[in-house]
């Protein structure tokens, strides 16, 4: 009975199988993403409710934002997703340098994309875009809006870019549990797992470009 | 005192119908409390257990019962369903001859306008036999138009028109309560509905103080706000004429077609740029923060009064109350 | 007294002492008598206020205390019968505890989120008692915009940011019981094998996953307007205020489930038990659960009715509202019939089961009542939803909720309750149940609103009869409270299964051993089958 027998990574006390093991993380992780697109799903809605209900405000709101800086850095994204199923395939073969290494090439990105919309919110705030007292967006009658526009902006980008943070830690983590040989062919879940939440956190970004940055921008 | 009543009085067309309804909800919900209350009681004692050792034989479901007794039930609630869905619908359409009111509810109080001018607070005085039709919005936070003996409810939300009709059958003094919670005093905003005889309203309406109609009203705060300098009435100057707008419909500059119509008179002032008339330049300034939910009201009903009339502004049987020169409200 | 067999053997309870122990656990069933602890402590709290709530509305006047604060107590009452009582009772208590032992496993596929779920719900809960005794909170559980955003300034933050992470609790709980549910069934234990009360939690736990993220985004939202004065939901600012409301009815009328189907789980166990008999119609009941978990989803709009929300979208929403009766329907049927040629004893869970069947048939009807746009538009926000409610969450889940906890007592603590004083609360709370809150249903229909502090003299005489029916309950709620922490002591010692039960909990100890089963179970029969535990038998039906 496998009661009393040694705990180990791959085969903890619960699971009678290794093979049991991995497939109830994969599916764990799966169904934690399920409920991350409920939760943003909901400011999704949110946006497309009043984007429909301001088109021409939303317009000239989104025209605001730098669709270059927003095009790079969905580049970024995309070739981070590029690395991240790197290591996950070396960290299959058993490779531990190339798993490091594709980490590293993964969090340098990702620290890229997130120090690139720092530098577009910083842009946002000088320009008074910000939402709250100091907000005044030229050339628009109605601020309401056009504030309501940058609330959304401000909010899904926000949360975006907190679960970035958050893969930011987790591809940290990995590192250092691949340094202290944690990981082998026959166990590497979680690499395969934070492969999967950071393809996510990609995914939500290919979203909000085009909802954000591009849609109507003939309107303007 | 002493009787314990169970029901409101039924006091608008709506009520008997709305009771018809619960009579039959009732019926059927009082059928299966019993079938099954009763059936339970009988198994349980006729099956009660008699020694340790019984082991019940297994009685097999057949797919016949589980239909039989998913569609009857499924039946019996699309009966509830239409009904229900018919009687919404009729209070969602109010007759053309409907009298309007116009209903302001602010934290913790209810502002209520007749078109002839007269003011109440808290209060309604309305005449019996004639569908009365309320617009209403909020000041603040969302309220709810709750009056038991019509078996009639509306929220009243910020920032839009609800409405809200009933035919009042019986003259009496009927409760009003706010029906959704807003605050501190939610349970102190509460008033009567008076339904009088047709002729006691007459002279109660005529009674009244004598500050110049809700049009009137409407047509000073048109004059001071200046916006008879863009809207003339032959439409020679840079807006569309309102003459004649109330309850056509519009054509905007993006194609679409709309009914001018209270909402759409409201968002043109407060939010002008949002529907354009096609062939004119989005060059209106908005009146937020220059004017009240009330003043909006007043302005709708000049406009109203600019023709074509909804019947309503003609059947009341009562001459308009002539503009005085010290009544002059901006409110 | 202790006896020498029990003090020999070693269970989960003895296996380790100490409060790191307890604080520090991976086993499910030590973390299921945490959230006990937890959930009780909430539901004690809630019905403080709900006794206050009740003593005031004695007399038409506010003399016991001022408006704001009767705000404040029918909001906190709210918030913590449904957050941190009501959401996570079966599930987190009888759930955690006997899921991964009916399917024949050793513990949830995931032991250290469990104990993390757990810690989500205490420092949720503590940010809103925090709130609770700084001041309180006057929203109303369901925190309308404009008011809640803009209006109130009560600790609508504080509090908020506690539903938040509980809600987090609930997700993880629910990932966590569907992965269980499906990569650790023990060896012959089919999905059709599986008890109804595994299906039950099966159905909540896809609610739990889809739901609750959406009500966080809408805390989120709120928590910015309010914050950061942004005008999401504020119509001053082009937001509105309706667009919450859909918001927050998108989860909150699914977690109506999530409450009520773990209720239904434990009353077909119970039903079957006492009947001896397997749950007349078990897929019917199994896919039952599923389809109301799914309908479930559909149906929000029936609390928008008047809100503005258009007259067609209202007809949609009554339509489907109707749909989703039916598997309840379905449910209740069965189990009658699952009575019909049993072998039925009285013991106090068939009590509790009869007494839910009952009420929930009631708490069921009165919801085709408010289903019914033109019966609607007169009773919603009067005291007719009220005691709507209140029959399918009190006369219902509570109910089944002892239920579980007196059938499944025995093995969770190795005692017997005391069966004569266990019978009479269950006909206290029955009465006292009654007696609170079918006025209630008379008051809405004649008018008397919802949340009000204050109300006209001639609704007194059916409030005085609901607060007479309160004490009584409340009485009724005290009882268990006293028997249940006796009986750990006091309490007949009980064997691994008192009550002649199928599942396969009952094929182990009382109190499990750590690892629930001395031998890894292999099931070889359908649910539900008596033969399997009976010596000799007389047939009879």
């Amino acid at each position: 009975m496998a009661n009393h027998k040694e705990e180990t990574l791959a085969l903890r006390e619960q699971f009678d199988t290794v093979e049991q093991q991995k497939d109830a993380s994969t599916l764990g992780m799966w169904i934690f993403l399920i409920t991350e697109i409920m939760f943003f799903g909901g400011m999704f809605l949110a946006y497309t409710i009043y984007r429909s209900s301001y088109p021409g405000i939303f317009a000239i709101t989104s025209s605001s934002l730098n669709v270059y800086i927003g095009a790079a850095n969905t580049v970024v994204l995309l070739c981070s997703s590029f690395t991240m199923v790197m290591a996950v395939r070396s960290a299959q073969l058993g490779r531990q340098k190339a798993i490091i290494f594709n980490l590293i090439l993964t969090l340098i990105l990702g620290f890229i994309f997130l120090g690139v919309k720092a530098y577009e919110w910083n842009e946002k705030f000088v320009e008074h875009h910000v939402p709250g007292p100091g907000f005044h967006f030229v050339g628009i009658a109605q601020q309401g809006p056009a504030q309501l526009f940058f609330s959304l902006y401000f909010a899904m980008t926000g949360l975006h870019a907190l679960h970035m943070v958050v893969g930011v830690g987790i591809l940290t983590w990995l590192i250092i549990k691949t340094r202290q040989g944690t990981f082998t062919a026959e166990y590497m879940t979680p690499v395969d797992v934070a492969g999967l939440y950071w393809h996510f956190v990609d995914i939500i970004w290919i979203f909000l470009f085009p909802l954000l940055y591009l849609i109507d921008r003939h309107l303007k | 005192m002493g009787k314990l009543p169970l029901f409101p009085e039924q006091a608008s067309t709506f009520a008997p119908d709305v009771d018809h309804l619960l009579y039959f909800l009732l019926a059927v919900a009082v059928f299966f409390t019993v079938l099954i209350f009763g059936a339970i009681f009988y198994f349980a004692i006729r099956y009660r257990r008699r020694s340790e050792q019984e082991l019940p034989r297994l009685v097999h479901t057949g797919i016949a019962l589980e239909i039989v007794w998913s569609v009857i039930p499924f039946g019996l609630t699309m009966i509830m369903f239409t009904w229900g869905a018919a009687i919404f619908f009729r209070e969602s359409r109010p007759p053309d001859d409907a009298i309007p009111i116009y209903v302001v509810g602010k934290q913790w109080m209810w502002k209520l306008q007749h078109m002839e001018g007269q003011r109440e607070i808290n209060e309604l005085h309305v005449p019996m036999g004639r569908a009365i039709r309320l617009t209403m919005t909020s000041e603040d936070v969302i309220h709810s138009f709750f009056v038991p003996a019509f078996r009639t409810k509306q929220d009243v939300v910020p920032g839009r028109y609800s409405t809200t009709w009933w035919k009042p059958t019986k003259p009496g003094k009927y409760h009003l309560f706010c029906a959704e919670y807003c605050g501190t005093k939610h349970s102190g905003m509460i008033g009567w509905i008076y339904v009088m005889d047709p002729q006691d309203y007459q002279k109660w309406l005529s009674a009244g103080v004598q500050s110049g109609s809700m049009a009137d009203n409407g047509q000073k705060l048109f004059q001071d706000l200046a916006c008879s300098n863009c809207h003339k009435p032959d439409g020679s100057g840079r807006c569309p004429t309102l003459v004649g707008l109330f309850g056509k419909n519009v054509q905007l500059s993006d194609g679409r077609t709309v009914k001018a119509d209270e909402a759409y008179i409201r968002e043109s002032i407060l939010q002008p740029t949002a529907k354009v008339v096609a062939g004119f330049q989005p060059v209106m300034p908005t009146f937020q923060g220059l004017v009240t939910e009330e003043g909006v009201l007043s302005l709708i009903e000049y406009v109203k009064s600019l023709g074509p009339q909804p019947a309503a502004g003609a059947n009341t049987g009562v001459a308009p109350v002539p503009p005085s020169k010290n009544a002059s409200e901006k409110r | 007294m202790i006896t020498a067999a029990v003090q020999e053997r070693e269970h989960y309870l003895n296996a380790s002492y100490g409060i790191k122990s307890w604080l520090l656990t991976k086993d499910h069933k030590r973390i299921g008598l945490l959230y006990l602890a937890t959930i009780t402590l909430f539901f004690f709290l809630g019905g403080a206020f709900a006794t206050l709530i009740r003593v005031e509305l004695l007399t038409p006047q506010g003399d016991l205390v001022s408006s704001e604060t009767y705000n404040k107590l029918f909001t906190m009452h709210g918030v913590a019968m449904v957050f941190f009582f009501l959401l996570p009772s079966i599930p987190a208590t009888l759930g955690n505890f006997f899921l991964p032992m009916m399917i024949g496993a050793r513990d949830l596929a995931f032991p250290r989120i469990n104990l993390l779920s757990w810690y989500l719900l205490v420092i949720g809960g503590l940010f809103s008692l925090f709130a609770m005794l700084a001041g309180g909170v006057d929203t109303g559980w369901t925190f309308y915009t404009p008011y809640s955003t803009t209006y109130s300034n009560t600790w609508v933050i504080a509090t908020a940011l506690g539903i938040f992470i509980a809600g987090f609790s609930s997700i993880l709980t629910g990932l966590n019981f569907i992965v269980t549910i499906h990569r650790m069934r023990a060896p012959g234990m089919t999905w059709f094998r599986m008890p109804l009360f595994v299906w039950s939690n099966y159905a909540t736990s896809l609610i739990q996953v889809l739901g609750t993220p959406v009500l966080a985004v809408t805390i989120v939202l709120v928590f910015c307007e309010r914050v950061f004065h942004i005008g999401i939901f504020d119509p001053a600012l082009g937001g509105d205020p309706v667009l919450f409301q859909h918001l927050f009815w998108f989860y909150s009328h699914p977690a109506v489930y999530i409450m009520v189907l773990p209720g239904m789980g434990v009353i077909s166990e119970v039903v079957s038990v006492y009947s001896r008999k397997p749950v007349f119609g078990y897929g019917f009941v199994a896919f039952s659960s599923v389809a109301i978990a799914v309908l479930g989803f559909l149906v929000w709009g029936h609390h928008l009715f008047v809100s503005t929300q258009s007259v067609y979208a209202g007809m949609v929403f009554s339509f489907l509202s109707y749909f989703v009766a039916i598997p309840s329907a379905i449910k209740v049927f069965n189990w009658t019939a699952t009575l019909y040629k049993g072998s039925i004893s009285f013991d106090t869970p068939m009590l509790y089961a009869f007494g839910f069947i009952g009420l929930f048939t009631i708490g069921g009807l009165t919801g085709l009542f408010v289903a019914s746009l033109g019966i609607d538009v007169h009773v919603t926000d009067t005291y007719f939803v009220i005691a709507h409610f209140h029959y399918i969450m009190v006369g219902g889940t509570i109910m089944a909720y002892l239920a579980g906890l007196h059938y499944w007592w025995p093995k969770m603590t190795g005692r017997m309750y005391p069966e004569g004083w266990a019978k009479l609360s269950a006909l206290v709370i029955f009465l006292g149940f009654n007696l609170t809150f079918f006025p209630q249903f008379i008051l809405g229909y004649l008018g008397m609103p919802r949340r009000y502090h204050v109300y006209p003299p001639e609704f007194q005489v059916l409030h005085v009869l609901s607060t007479a029916g309160a004490s009584v309950l409340a009485v009724g709620y005290l009882m268990p409270m006293i028997y249940f922490i006796w009986s750990v002591r006091y309490g007949k010692v009980a064997t691994a299964n008192p009550w002649g039960a199928t599942g396969l909990e009952w094929k182990t100890p009382s109190p499990p051993p750590l690892h629930n089963f001395d031998e890894a179970p292999v099931v070889t029969h359908e649910a539900y089958d008596y033969s399997t535990v009976m010596g000799e038998v007389i047939e009879v039906g």
